[in-house]
């Protein structure tokens, strides 16, 4: 093993680690809202948006990430009025391209995550709210939603796992995140063993940290879940 | 008797409501005046939760007319024989004047004692948090619970956290109770602590419309007993006289058990 070597592979990759986290978080953070929506819609009890959202789930889910890339980066451009949309001056740039991929995709995965979560609201909780005056929205804001994130919170941690990894096909469509650069090193070395390793240890890096993360938010969340001897003792003018 | 001069709190008038082929209710008519406590007997099936549940409009009656403090809540026709909330608003604000206390407690379980309690002054009346800070802990210890405060409801006994409902649902400060079978889900051992709670509302002069189980409470605490069978009052009337002296023979096997 040559150190040396793997320790310039990795201070290269480290330069590209900024783009990868980017990539991941606003994918992540778009798709969240997105899933959330396409939750509601197959929610609703409204059959075109139950629909809407079926179809949708299904053929995110049902074809392969990387085709999706293609079609948005190569396909897209091929529609001439498109080209001439303000949506060009985003769907130019392999950039946006790569965002809108991963934040689709990861929408389809999580919203079956987050449904499961809204499902699993004891519905008395609900009626509780409503029983107080609440409205729907409130309801939902302050009760359902908590109780559905702290119930979602495990299954989508896979998901925002899942997602740190894809960012590395978008290196397909020319963008130097740390498998992008990682390639253009090892055309440059031929030494892609090495090069690899680099770059997985960074992706494995990143995910202990994500888990380490999630696990720390689900423990503040669910106090309500350990043993009352970890709470708070009650002190203070006990009547 | 003194409360049959007061304004009535709660009006029923032709209430009905199907589910699906069932016909729950057939036609109630009743009333709370304020200051009663009203107990609602029957046995499982004849209709007194659901009564119960149309009065804050958790089920939507299908006909009929439910008067609170005077207010008449406004229904829409839906079609097929059913109806629907006109005005959501109004029955939100409603709802909020009336406390409800379910079988099952519904406590909301990501929320300590203290915040159940503060939750719908603070964010559906909107009151000030140093107010419903105050008023929940004086409630709380009403109930007998206030060393629990900062205790999640997993962590209470079955009593305890009937207790924690009861003062969420006082803390709205609301114009009457209504109990759905408040005692039916607790060990026999843990009854005796919500009824003693429940007891001392009654004393109060608190309006109380109660769906129980419990004799020793419609005879003893009730200003007035109201006895359904198969979606209709079969008898009302003062205890004294309906535990003794009962017209209906079907009322009499039933507290002959």
């Amino acid at each position: 093993m040559d150190i040396l070597f793997l320790w310039e592979t990795f201070l290269s990759l480290i330069t590209a680690l900024p783009l990868t986290l980017q990539l991941a978080a606003s994918a992540i953070v778009l798709g969240a809202f997105l899933a959330l929506g396409l939750a509601l819609c197959r929610l609703s009890g409204i059959l075109p948006l139950d629909w809407f959202a079926r179809a949708y789930i299904f053929a995110f889910r049902g074809t392969p990430l990387l085709v999706q890339i293609f079609l948005i980066y190569y396909g897209l451009s091929q529609f001439r009025g498109l080209r001439q949309t303000i949506l060009w001056s985003v769907l130019r740039e392999p950039y946006w391209c790569a965002v809108i991929a991963l934040m689709l995709n990861t929408a389809a995965y999580s919203s079956e995550i987050i449904r499961g979560g809204l499902l699993s609201v004891p519905f008395g909780q609900v009626e509780a709210a409503r029983a107080c005056g609440m409205s729907r929205f409130m309801t939902f804001r302050r009760i359902t939603l908590p109780l559905a994130i702290r119930q979602a919170l495990p299954g989508y941690s896979n998901e925002m796992i899942s997602m740190v990894k894809a960012t590395s096909l978008a290196s397909i469509i020319t963008i130097m995140e740390v498998t992008g650069v990682a390639a253009r090193i090892i055309s440059e070395t031929y030494r892609a063993i090495e090069v690899f390793i680099v770059a997985g240890a960074i992706y494995l890096a990143i995910n202990f940290i994500l888990t380490q993360l999630v696990a720390f938010a689900e423990y503040r969340l669910s106090p309500h879940l350990r043993q009352p001897a970890a709470l708070p003792t009650t002190s203070t003018g006990a009547a | 008797m003194t409360v049959s001069t007061t304004p009535a709190a709660i009006t029923v008038r032709g209430l009905r409501k199907s589910f699906g082929p069932v016909e729950v209710l057939k036609g109630i008519d009743m009333e709370a005046r304020e200051g009663e406590v009203v107990s609602i007997l029957g046995s499982s099936g004849s209709g007194k939760s659901t009564m119960l549940r149309c009065i804050n409009m958790l089920e939507t009656p299908d006909a009929g007319e439910i008067t609170v403090a005077g207010e008449a809540i406004k229904l829409a026709p839906a079609g097929a024989g059913k109806s629907k909330i006109a005005d959501r608003k109004q029955v939100e604000r409603i709802r909020s004047e009336l406390g409800m206390v379910f079988q099952s407690f519904n406590l909301w379980s990501h929320k300590t004692v203290l915040e159940n309690v503060m939750e719908a002054p603070l964010h559906v009346q909107k009151r000030s948090r140093a107010e419903c800070l105050e008023e929940a802990e004086a409630l709380l210890a009403k109930v007998g619970i206030a060393d629990k405060r900062n205790h999640y409801p997993a962590h209470l006994s079955g009593g305890q956290q009937q207790r924690a409902a009861i003062a969420r649902a006082l803390a709205m400060r609301p114009k009457v109770m209504l109990f759905d079978e408040p005692t039916s889900a607790l060990d026999p051992e843990l009854v005796g602590e919500v009824l003693r709670v429940m007891r001392a509302l009654a004393e109060e002069g608190r309006t109380m419309l109660v769906v129980t189980h419990e004799m020793g409470f419609a005879r003893d605490v009730s200003s007035r007993v109201i006895f359904l069978h198969q979606g209709a009052i079969e008898e009302e009337g003062r205890p004294q006289d309906m535990f003794t002296n009962a017209r209906s023979e079907r009322f009499r096997k039933f507290i002959s058990g």
